[in-house]
């Protein structure tokens, strides 16, 4: 008991007029009952789309449209983009990614005024173009697991634009191989009073599974074409370097080697494509099979084909699908997550947990590093977002589970072995020292710095922190810089690998040497690595059409990617 | 098209008996090295024809750094360029001193 249960409660004062407790829900029947009047049952036809949404959006909504570096829900974002903007405008959108024109013409319009999002892609130099003429008012640029979980703080949406495969009379939603986001947006629109909103691909009497149960689905509109989907990490063998080949097999023997590196997420660039289809060759030149690269939290990269069917992994679990992959995929369960109808289920949120709390290693390339370490895809003129890659470039400060590689990083990184040392996640940034057109990689200070000036953001956009980073790996070597026991070590470490850079060429050789003294440094030479090796013929495979025959014929490439 | 030529003394003399190699192909961002042993051995020197104008310090530099970093001590270069990024350049340097090395 305590000292006051005798006392008499102070009640608060409910003299006031009774406050209304549902206005939320009154809110979502009016509009309900507005967007009924275009439906049969949950059912809209295409031509009734427009009507259907201005009659259930209202001004200052705030809106997600689903739409990520993936899927989106093109057929909807066309329709909202063209309603009348004298009824509905100062929309609040909350998306993953502003990817399509029509995304953009929201603001163009009108019908749009605030953005809080994560990725732009191909929008970027659009966003900057319309932020710089004050068309957009921006929240700020999230990644994708902060801006889910704003969903369920303070940007809720009160409509969600979905996409699905099929859908059945019930509204039971089949979202299929490119699940992605969708679960997350229905949940916290749905449960806080929203309205979802699905296109399909088609209506069928039953959904092969329910991937959204339809009670969560108010209106489904059968669009006129298939929702669209970028295959953005289909990266062709036959485009890469022979010094991404020489960084690849560094990274293999230097890092997921000497870590025991088995649980991992790569980025999307040719470096990563490279080790893919590495592994089979050289990893298993070196014995590593079943000892490196096992778990993986990764879209489904056609250049990891080749490893799976070698028998080096485990398990994938995936943001998303990748065009073409479906087929394989569905054959090869054992691998993939898949539903009892045989097919992919992503899970964009799911899976950015998976790479934040559940792997050792996260290695990506980038277009710019700066002498801390730092890293941005900013390029002048562009808002790229961030999408996953912070998150996976990340350290987990929640962390408590071990691993060996995690507690290797962790004494490195404190240079002792206490009981009360944390690991470290490894995070390696792995590129050449030059981009196109002889653009170097390695710089003073970051493009970013100088866009958010130009912007007036408080803080420059940067992808990866630079003390999160631990491997820098480039053509030139490998600097480790959890060895690094100083800013100005740290730098001659990066300086020490940025070759023929400004960068590099202004390093302090002896400080570099004395580095390379210590392990911080190493070279080709020093992994025993033949320069004659660097040859695409180490490569399982050289061209898309090579991976078709590895996988027996189950994936099927977009047509871009044929050349037969 | 820009020619030059980089003359230098480096410590380690090349291995093996090969007379001459070849590799690459002179396509763009690519480069093709021909190599050849008739130099004495501590003498090396490399003959650059590149498409490219304006980056005859970067070459200098690369070309330097190999000498010190490499043993091609006895070799003479012949590259032709097309437009190859510094970090090529040093490869194939690399990988024509171990063409040498190994017998044909």
């Amino acid at each position: 008991m305590d000292g006051t249960s005798n006392q008499a409660v102070a009640k608060p004062d409910r003299h006031c007029d009774v406050r209304d407790w549902q206005k939320q829900r009154s809110a979502r029947h009016d509009r309900l009952a507005a967007g009924s009047r275009f439906a049969s049952g949950k059912m809209v036809s295409p031509e009734n789309a427009k009507a259907l949404l201005e009659a259930v959006i209202r001004p200052g909504d705030r809106v997600c449209l689903e739409g990520d570096n993936q899927k989106q829900a093109d057929f909807l974002a066309e329709v909202l983009a063209d309603v009348d903007p004298s009824r509905i405008h100062d929309l609040h959108i909350v998306q993953s990614g502003v990817v399509l024109q029509a995304h953009l013409d929201l603001f163009e319009r009108g019908i749009a005024r605030k953005l809080d999002f994560s990725y732009s892609g191909p929008q970027g130099a659009g966003i900057a173009r319309a932020l710089a003429a004050g068309k957009i008012e921006l929240g700020a640029i999230h990644t994708y697991i902060e801006l889910f979980a704003r969903y369920f703080m303070d940007l809720t949406p009160h409509v969600a634009l979905i996409a699905g495969v099929q859908a059945d009379r019930d509204g039971n939603l089949y979202t299929g191989p490119n699940t992605e986001d969708t679960p997350t947006i229905v949940e916290a629109t749905a449960f806080k009073s929203g309205i979802v909103i699905a296109q399909v691909n088609e209506v069928v009497d039953k959904v092969p599974r329910v991937d959204i149960p339809g009670d969560l689905v108010d209106f489904v509109v059968k669009s006129e074409k298939p929702f669209y989907v970028e295959p953005l990490f289909t990266r062709d063998p036959a485009n890469i370097t022979e010094n991404q080949i020489l960084m690849g097999m560094m990274a293999i023997k230097g890092i997921y080697a000497e870590y025991g590196v088995k649980r991992l997420n790569h980025g999307i660039g040719f470096p990563t494509a490279a080790i893919e289809l590495l592994l089979p060759t050289y990893g298993e030149r070196l014995g590593l099979k079943g000892k490196i690269a096992t778990h993986w939290a990764l879209n489904p990269h056609p250049t990891l084909i080749p490893a799976i069917e070698s028998g080096w992994v485990e398990q994938v679990h995936s943001f998303g699908s990748e065009v073409g992959m479906d087929g394989y995929m569905s054959a090869r369960s054992d691998v993939f997550f898949t539903g009892h109808d045989g097919t992919l289920r992503s899970n964009r949120m799911i899976c950015q947990a998976a790479g934040l709390y559940a792997c050792d290693m996260f290695i990506g390339s980038s277009l710019q590093i700066d002498l801390a370490g730092n890293s941005s895809t900013v390029t002048p003129g562009r808002i790229a977002g961030f999408g996953g890659a912070p998150n996976m470039g990340s350290d987990a400060h929640g962390r408590r589970h071990l691993s060996a590689p995690w507690l290797k990083a962790g004494r490195e990184a404190s240079g002792g072995d206490s009981k009360l040392t944390r690991g470290r996640k490894l995070v390696v940034q792995i590129l050449e020292t030059f981009g196109e057109k002889m653009k170097p990689n390695f710089v003073e200070t970051l493009d970013s710095v100088k866009m958010a000036e130009e912007l007036n953001f408080d803080l420059a956009p940067v992808m990866i922190y630079g003390d999160d980073v631990t491997h820098i790996v480039t053509e030139e070597g490998i600097a480790n810089l959890l060895l690094c026991r100083s800013q100005a070590e740290r730098e001659q470490a990066i300086r020490g690998v940025a070759g023929f850079t400004d960068v590099g060429r202004k390093r302090d050789h002896k400080a570099v040497e004395a580095l390379r003294q210590r392990g911080v440094i190493r070279r080709p030479e020093d992994f025993g690595i033949d320069p004659l090796d660097a040859n695409r013929q180490l490569l399982a495979a050289h061209s898309i059409a090579d991976l078709v025959t590895w996988s027996g014929g189950l994936y099927q490439p977009p047509s871009k990617f044929r050349n037969w | 098209m820009e020619h030059f030529q980089v003359q230098g003394k480096v410590n380690r003399k090349a291995g093996g008996h090969r007379h001459q190699a070849i590799t690459g192909v002179n396509a763009s961002g690519n480069l093709e090295v021909l190599v050849e042993r008739v130099l004495p051995d501590h003498e090396c020197e490399v003959n650059v024809t590149t498409a490219v104008h304006g980056f005859r310090a970067i070459w200098e530099a690369v070309i330097e750094e190999f000498f010190k970093r490499g043993a091609p001590g006895g070799l003479r270069f012949w590259i032709n360029d097309g437009g190859a990024h510094p970090d090529t350049v040093s490869l194939r340097l690399m990988q024509s001193v171990r063409l040498m090395e190994i017998e044909s």
